[in-house]
């Protein structure tokens, strides 16, 4: 039966509580806060955790495609879910495809892999939908939306979750956009035409049809997890549909945000990790038109439980100290120039340098055993030349050997920029850099991970590889 | 078989231009202010010159950089680079051209331009880092890397941040106490142990005070076989220095990435000291030491270093050289430890005379500025001329100096080139 053999999600450290956003804007009494990445995230690195949280303790062998949803993608010519595999050390042999251009692409990317495992034309297909949206500063956009990705492994046998039913609808109408030119913030028309005409219509409709066609009323559901664009449109809906409060899947507005086409995803997932067999749950996702998916969990779920997901993430926070930050990470202003060359980058030495830098990959010597990265040309430990197999440092963890907090590396976005030492606990040393880090609380021996960034944007293109960061 | 080059090489003449951010001056005009003072210190001619080692990170190409700028008429000039360790390399390759007797009187001079970017700090693709990587070096920058030491230092030796950031802070007061009398030095300004322990941070936990200027200077060294003395050394037949002890090592590299690696001593420089020691057939350089220029574009650069050189076990720098004040010359001792906020009792419990081994009288990289390739060279003119009793501002002149260290540094932490020159009073 073709379901959901695992999911995974990720949610960035970062939050921006609304009332800061008020303090430079004004404007009304909105509680809670918003998700906010990294100055070292995008779409893409969101999207590589999500992934390899969701094939925890699953061969990443076994995988045969990569559909990855968003409509931030960092590039555009340039498809993202190549990167992700990458990162993730998927086989070259896999299929990968981006869904992009609407908040309905985590749910087209779904339905495509559901429909190619059906189909046998694959076994497993990771779908991983990750948006990290420039909202227009002092707009209604900006205290909403957050980021954040999810994941979830479509596999045609050892599943947890089995989908019975789906239901599309398509539609032209034009609620919120982006022009390829002319456009660098999503824009949309007057909000209340725009829900009751758009939202309200086609959502309901998918969710009515998809229960009329399994044969189902709205109180054979135990749980509808479903898009809205903000809170009171959710709970409209809610009343339109005469859900019971606890057939709501909690669309956490106030601490996590609008996700934009990674939320229906992060919504499912956050359902499945409360699901217990014999569930039946409704995700449907809203954006040029609407998508229904009926969910049955089996008695497999406690398999899939334990995965780092929405929970998981939102347990562990760092409040962002002001929206000046929030500026500088998302690099919304015109900065300060300097005569200071910039990084500089070469797709040749990324291109050479790939299995290191981007699937994560130190060496280990033949003769004397030490793990060693980056690769070498002659062991340090015994210096033998050549004798080497490889192995992926990404997954491993670690401990913090010494530190320095520098407040003058002057393309760092996040200030003091942290260089890290960390011993690997099964042999290696990373020289790298801490992100996501509180630097008042960093201490030498503090458990540390590794997790995929972007660097720079040196030679104009995304310089992506590992950092170091605070066991999270 | 190699023999010992001790004794063998003479230096004659040195010259250096006054350090800072010498924005009328090109690098010619640098290069031409040393050569011209070295070459009239000697007391012998330019056109006398027959070949040339010339020393920049990244002030010029080629040996034309040099041999352009002084019209010289198509003499050999090599140029050699170990980054920030320019300057001893520089020297090494001219004696061991004269040791090899394929020339009778070289020059090695070493400059650089730091100033004409636009920015403070180190030109970030024109730095330490030779290895321009998109990935390995991001985020490396001078201050950075060795704060990772200072960090790991003061973890290893039980200092608390507060104690830790006092004993560099020690170490910053004395140089800009030296530097401050010292006429040609980029920062002549004394500092308080307050204003260090308080100054901007500039990579935790190394503030402004505790890392070098960004300065452009030359310095120029006019050398020839001691048995040519008499032939060539106009103006020092009698008190020329002499080379006692050379060594330099490159360390490899990545070993920064071993986990046995602690950052906490610096191996590169403890090969290079070994080299140099034996040649010089030094057994306890702490006593028989009497000055020493160590490499301290950061204060813990020093700390470290002068621990490395084995002027006193390792973790044993605070309470053996530095709290007691055996760093400090002993004419400075005294108002220096004042301004430590030493007590009576400390200042005078005084080391004896052969524990006294003045670091830095110049001022340092600290204080008399850090224009990367000239600085050995700097190092050596400091000792050179205390042994000749020509101190820079007599205040500053020790009593009887026989054999001085200079220790000079290119890289980072785990990625050293150390270069270490020995030189003293002809025998």
């Amino acid at each position: 039966m073709v379901g959901i053999m695992s999911y995974g999600a990720y949610i960035p450290i970062y939050r921006l509580s609304r009332e800061e956003i008020e303090k430079v804007w004004g404007g009304g009494s909105r509680k809670g806060e918003r998700v906010v990445a990294n100055c070292d995230e995008d779409s893409i690195t969101m999207a590589v955790e999500a992934v390899i949280n969701c094939l925890s303790g699953i061969d990443r062998e076994s995988i045969d495609g990569l559909y990855f949803a968003s409509t931030t993608s960092p590039y555009r010519v340039k498809r993202a879910a190549t990167i992700i595999a990458a990162a993730a050390d998927l086989r070259p042999d896999i299929f990968t495809a981006d869904f992009t251009n609407s908040f309905g692409a985590g749910a087209s990317a779904l339905r495509a892999a559901l429909d190619a495992v059906s189909a046998c034309s694959a076994k497993r297909v990771v779908v991983v939908a990750s948006d990290c949206q420039l909202a227009p500063p002092n707009s209604a956009f900006e205290p909403l939306y957050g980021d954040g990705a999810a994941a979830l492994l479509i596999s045609n046998a050892e599943t947890a979750v089995s989908f019975t039913e789906k239901y599309s609808i398509s539609s032209d109408f034009l609620d919120i956009w982006r022009r390829e030119k002319g456009d660098t913030y999503i824009r949309t028309w007057e909000d209340r035409f725009v829900v009751d005409n758009g939202y309200m219509v086609y959502l309901r409709e998918a969710i009515f049809h998809l229960l009329k066609i399994s044969g189902l009323t709205i109180q054979d559901v135990t749980k509808f997890a479903y898009y809205a664009p903000d809170p009171r449109s959710h709970a409209g809906m809610a009343r339109v549909l005469g859900l019971g409060k606890n057939q709501v899947q909690e669309p956490m507005f106030d601490v996590l945000g609008n996700t934009g086409s990674a939320f229906f995803m992060m919504l499912l997932v956050a359902a499945l990790e409360q699901a217990k067999t014999g569930n039946k749950i409704l995700a449907a996702s809203y954006g040029d038109g609407a998508d229904a998916f009926l969910l049955n969990v089996t008695n497999q779920t406690e398999m899939i439980k334990n995965k780092k997901g929405v929970a998981h993430y939102l347990a562990s926070k760092m409040m962002l100290p002001n929206y000046g930050t929030y500026l500088r990470f998302r690099n919304l202003m015109e900065w300060e120039k300097t005569p200071m060359p910039g990084p500089e980058s070469s797709v040749t030495v990324m291109w050479r340098d790939d299995k290191a830098l981007i699937r994560g990959y130190g060496c280990k010597c033949k003769t004397c055993g030490h793990i060693q990265f980056p690769p070498q040309k002659v062991c340090m430990w015994c210096q033998e030349r050549g004798y080497f197999e490889e192995v992926r440092i990404s997954d491993k963890k670690g401990k913090l050997f010494t530190f320095s907090l520098d407040e003058r590396a002057v393309f760092a976005l996040d200030l003091p920029n942290v260089l890290a030492i960390v011993d690997l606990d099964d042999g290696g040393r990373v020289y790298g850099q801490l992100t996501d880090r509180d630097p008042s609380k960093i201490n030498i021996g503090m458990p540390i991970e590794l997790t995929f960034r972007k660097f720079h944007e040196g030679a104009g293109f995304h310089n992506y590889s590992w950092k170091c960061r605070p066991l999270r | 078989m190699a023999e010992s080059l001790k004794n063998k090489v003479a230096i004659i003449g040195m010259g250096c231009t006054p350090f800072g951010e010498l924005f009328e001056k090109d690098v010619d005009d640098l290069i031409a202010d040393a050569v011209f003072e070295a070459v009239e210190d000697a007391g012998i001619e330019l056109r006398d010159i027959q070949a040339v080692w010339a020393g920049t990170l990244f002030s010029g190409m080629t040996g034309a950089s040099v041999s352009n700028p002084l019209q010289l008429q198509y003499v050999p000039v090599t140029r050699v680079e170990n980054a920030c360790g320019t300057g001893i390399e520089t020297i090494r390759n001219a004696v061991f051209a004269l040791a090899s007797k394929a020339y009778d009187l070289v020059l090695a001079v070493g400059f650089e331009k730091m100033k004409d970017f636009g920015f403070p700090g180190l030109h970030p693709t024109r730095s330490l880092s030779d290895k321009q990587h998109p990935i390995y070096v991001a985020g490396g920058t001078g201050p950075g890397r060795y704060a990772l030491a200072a960090t790991r230092y003061f973890e290893r030796y039980g200092l608390t941040a507060e104690e830790g950031k006092r004993t560099l802070a020690k170490i910053s007061v004395k140089s800009h106490y030296c530097g401050a009398r010292n006429p040609r030095a980029h920062l002549r300004r004394e500092v308080s142990l307050e204003e260090v322990i308080k100054a901007p941070m500039i990579a935790w936990p190394l503030g402004l005070y505790d890392c070098c200027g960004v300065t452009d200077g030359a310095s120029a060294a006019i050398l020839c076989r001691t048995e040519d003395v008499k032939t060539f050394a106009k103006r020092h037949r009698d008190d020329y220095v002499t080379i006692k002890g050379v060594g330099i090592a490159i360390g490899p590299g990545w070993g920064k990435n071993k986990e046995d690696y602690d950052f906490t001593s610096w191996p590169e420089t403890e090969f290079a000291a070994r080299q140099a020691y034996n040649m010089a057939g030094i057994k306890s350089p702490r006593k028989e030491l009497d000055i020493a220029e160590i490499h301290d574009c950061f204060s813990i650069a020093e700390l470290i270093a002068s621990e490395s050189l084995g002027f006193c076990k390792k973790g044993a720098a605070k309470e053996e050289l530095i709290d007691n004040g055996a760093i400090v010359a002993p004419q400075f001792r005294k108002e220096v430890m004042k301004k430590w906020g030493a007590s009576e009792n400390e200042i005078q419990n005084t080391p004896s005379p052969e524990d006294f081994l003045p670091i830095n009288l110049s001022g340092g990289l600290k204080s008399f500025g850090h224009p990367v390739g000239a600085s050995g060279g700097r190092e050596v003119i400091e000792i050179y001329k205390q042994i000749q009793g020509r101190a820079e501002d007599l205040s500053r002149q020790l009593e009887k100096v026989k054999l001085g260290l200079v220790h000079n540094q290119g890289g980072h932490p785990g990625r050293f080139q150390a270069g270490v020159l020995i030189i003293g009073a002809p025998e």
